[in-house]
């Protein structure tokens, strides 16, 4: 059954049709009740005050609410490099020929897809040893690279920064790597045997012909992956990492009004980027996933005549 | 091993409020998650459209930010009696309807279509197609991407402990905050969960036998 | 259909962000009102940051912390940054205002650090006695409460406050004057601290409620979902003075926490030489005036300033 609705349910005669259109009306105006209700309420609530929302016209709060979704971001791009490359690395041990690789990468693939990723964040945030590293680290930057170690230093030596990349990337990496070897397990047996018969060794194989088909083929959901890294991000709130949402908070908790703090309009300002930016990437993900159904077997880059016979499926 | 028994009752209040919040978040997830396939599935365009708009929303929510809107603006829309242990259950069961709408919406697809075809043919109204056709068949086909999503409800759950529910991750806070070595902390919550997991894994494993669809 | 939808709305949300990061190039420069920085502005007596003369000529030997400051040529204060009018730092321009601010200032100038040489570091509570061992911070004021388990891992100087844990309540709340008043109430409190394991004793018969941030209790006490805010009364009257007699401290203070400037353990040199300045700053009216524009804003009448404990 491909498109869901149509098979289901007959077209729909004058008796249906009428039905349908009160249903719609019924539908519509449930929608707007529910809409018009929270607005009347939040109103009520006095959440729709020029006091509540002034804030937002400063340059300086608008500045801030920036800086949050940069920093949302510098721990999402530095989560999704720690993350592919543990991936790609958990995933070669787990398809290792050797126990000694096999069986630890198994293991640690298990353990961290089976922990809360908050627990271990947590942890790491509470962890000594992660704070002396960053506090270690920023001084060896200081003093010894200049002015650019000072920028470094002042940007990156943060240990809830690293407590929230580390974490994320020990969980979406173990993921990751899942995903990559479901996607070496599909790649055609002829394309490792003729691999071999070329005198390839093992390392060789699943590096250079298994793991970038595997890469290709999986492309879509390894960038869905990407999706849930991006919205863990969010967990760096908990352990108040400046992200986009705990500058939200920040910036609500900063200014009083009557009715209190502007929880509210602060987030209907940040929800709808957080939102955003995942929505650009699923997307993305999407659009990948359309384009890879579209060609054939994806991966191969040599296609026989036949193949160009063939409609392309989706 | 003193940490867990100096604590057991700590870990005990923990552990089950954990296993309720995931156990109501469950069935709410359920329900809600087959409300939403209906909607996306049904005759009636503006209910198609809402459901997909409401799935493509939360799919593309973090869910700090889920929790974070819920128990802030709830209380706002007059639920003001709500505990924090029921804006939690909200929260996480909202979230994961979501994605057991998705995972619905892909059962379906593998229900032959035949099926469909002769319930109407019986002249079976789309309620009765759906709910008594080909609903159960495609829960039945997805019983273990579900299973996968409950694992995640899981471990989603944790977050309730950040937004004032007792639960495992609560009790890693409270720990680390009286000063116990914090991996030790961590080993034995992680090892709650794990049992939790295991568990899960082991009855929606049973279940995918009993329930497998033999074509 | 379903990816149709998905990249509209994408589209339609992609401008969204758009038009906010494009509103940033119009805004309105300065602070907002209503925000503690603006509040702090407001103020006549305000304490320029340069109120504190700074003693050129130390003579303070025998302290492995402030020889590192020297050679640094600037002293690391560990502060918190989300307690309005004690310690808080203003997320729009970065500044530093609060009573344990202006301490650490008044300590930091007689130490010879002028404002200008002072690098302040926002420390959260679970790392307090790590930043400090460690030397992450040379000092930390941050209403850290003296107690035997602590003096354990760091020494303190002072105390310069005695708090004492109180009562939050509505401006014209007439039903809670102390602790005796709370059975059946709705008490918010941050989760895990210690005024809310004090609060959650049976004796009080409080129904206690818990946020991760004193902000958000203090909210649900704004919109009725509390009766009551329970912490340090300093803290307390933070958000009083923030949200601008709206709200009292009942002044009952139910708990005795003597506030002392951490720093590293066995530091004598540097303990003796923060207690001369608390001492100081104390009798020539420092305190007092650091008081007045800071917690005094809410009403509440400053308590007497403590002895010194020198240990």
């Amino acid at each position: 059954m491909t498109s869901g609705g149509s098979i289901l349910f007959e077209a729909p005669g004058p008796r249906g049709r009428r039905r349908n259109r009160i249903c719609s009306v019924l539908a519509v105006v449930g929608i707007a009740a529910v809409v018009g209700y929270v607005i009347v309420r939040l109103h009520d609530a006095g959440q729709f005050t020029w006091a509540m929302w002034e804030a937002f016209t400063y340059q300086g709060v608008q500045r801030r609410i920036l800086i949050g979704a940069l920093d949302t971001l510098k721990a999402f791009a530095l989560a999704v490099v720690f993350s592919l490359l543990l991936g790609v690395l958990l995933a070669t041990g787990r398809l290792s020929r050797h126990r000694v690789l096999r069986w630890p990468a198994t293991a640690l693939v298990e353990f961290f897809r089976a922990m809360p990723l908050l627990i271990m964040i947590f942890a790491l945030y509470n962890m000594g040893w992660l704070r002396s590293w960053v506090a270690a680290v920023a001084r060896f930057l200081r003093e010894h690279l200049g002015q650019a170690g000072v920028w470094l230093a002042d940007n990156f030596a943060s240990p809830t920064l690293w407590a929230l990349v580390i974490g994320i990337a020990l969980y979406n990496g173990s993921v990751q790597a899942e995903i990559l070897r479901a996607g070496a397990r599909a790649v055609p047996r002829g394309q490792t045997e003729a691999a071999y018969a070329l005198g390839m060794r093992k390392a060789q194989v699943t590096t250079t012909v298994v793991l970038p088909q595997a890469v290709r083929s999986m492309l879509p959901s390894i960038v869905g992956q990407i999706v849930v890294t991006l919205k863990d991000t969010s967990l760096g709130f908990i352990i108040t990492y400046e992200e986009l949402l705990y500058a939200g908070k920040l910036l609500a908790q900063n200014t009083a009004t009557p009715a209190g703090y502007p929880y509210i309009p602060v987030l209907l300002v940040v929800g709808p980027m957080y939102i955003g930016m995942c929505l650009a990437l699923s997307t993305f993900a999407t659009w990948l996933a359309h384009r890879g159904r579209q060609q054939r077997r994806p991966g191969l880059r040599f296609r026989s005549p036949a193949d160009h016979d063939r409609k392309p499926s989706g | 091993m003193h940490v867990l028994l100096d604590n057991l009752d700590l870990f005990r209040r923990g552990f089950v409020g954990t296993v309720a919040l995931t156990g109501l978040s469950t069935v709410l997830a359920l329900a809600l998650g087959t409300v939403l396939t209906v909607f996306r599935v049904c005759p009636v365009p503006p209910l198609r459209v809402i459901g997909a708009a409401g799935v493509t929303v939360l799919c593309n929510t973090p869910l700090t930010l889920l929790f974070f809107g819920v128990t802030l603006g709830l209380p706002m829309l007059g639920l003001s009696g709500l505990s924090y242990f029921t804006l939690a259950v909200l929260t996480l069961g909202g979230y994961t309807s979501a994605f057991v709408c998705e995972a619905l919406r892909s059962g379906i697809n593998t229900v032959d279509t035949g099926q469909a075809e002769a319930a109407r043919s019986l002249g079976m109204s789309f309620a009765q197609t759906t709910l008594l056709i080909v609903l159960p068949q495609a829960g039945r086909a997805v019983v273990p991407p579900v299973g996968s999503l409950l694992i995640t409800l899981t471990k989603n759950s944790a977050l309730a402990g950040g937004f004032s529910v007792y639960e495992l991750f609560s009790v890693e806070k409270t720990l680390a905050e009286e000063g116990y070595a914090i991996l030790t902390v961590f080993l034995w919550v992680a090892l709650a969960y794990l049992a939790l997991i295991m568990m899960i894994s082991g009855v929606f494993r049973l279940l995918e036998h009993r329930l497998a669809v033999v074509r | 259909m379903r990816s149709g939808t998905r990249s509209r709305s994408g589209l339609a949300l992609a401008t969204v962000l758009l038009a906010l990061v494009s509103l940033v190039s119009c805004g309105r420069g300065g602070v907002p009102p209503g925000s503690v920085a603006a509040l702090m502005g407001a103020r006549e007596n305000g304490i320029a940051p340069s109120a504190y003369p700074v003693n050129r000529s130390v003579t303070v030997e025998g302290s492995p912390t402030l020889a590192r400051a020297e050679a640094a040529h600037r002293i690391v204060v560990g502060v918190k940054s989300d307690h309005p009018f004690l310690g808080f730092e203003d997320p729009v321009t970065g500044r530093r205002f609060g009573f344990d601010v202006e301490i650490a200032r008044m300590v930091a100038a007689d130490l010879g650090f002028g404002p200008g040489r002072i690098s302040w570091k926002t420390v959260p509570p679970q790392g307090r006695e790590t930043a400090i061992s460690k030397g992450d911070v040379d000092f930390y004021v941050a209403a850290y409460t003296i107690n035997d388990e602590r003096k354990k891992h760091v020494s303190f100087a002072g105390p310069y406050y005695v708090a004492g844990q109180d009562l939050l309540v509505k401006r014209e709340n007439r039903d809670i004057h102390g602790p005796g008043d709370l059975k059946g109430k709705r008490v918010c409190s941050v989760t895990g601290s210690t005024p809310f394991q004090r609060i959650e004793k049976p004796e009080y018969g409080a129904e206690v409620s818990s946020h991760d941030s004193y902000a958000q209790c203090v909210q649900d006490l704004i919109s009725g979902e509390a009766d009551a805010v329970t912490a340090d009364d300093t803290i307390l009257k933070g958000y009083a003075a923030q949200n601008g007699g709206r709200l009292r401290v009942v002044g009952r203070p139910f708990s005795r926490e003597p506030y002392g400037v951490g720093l590293a353990k066995g530091d004598k040199a540097l303990r003796d030489a923060i207690d001369d300045a608390l001492e100081r700053h104390r009798d020539n009216g420092d305190w007092q005036r650091a008081y007045d524009a800071t917690l005094g804003l809410s009403g509440a009448r400053a308590p007497r300033p403590p002895e010194v404990i020198r240990y």
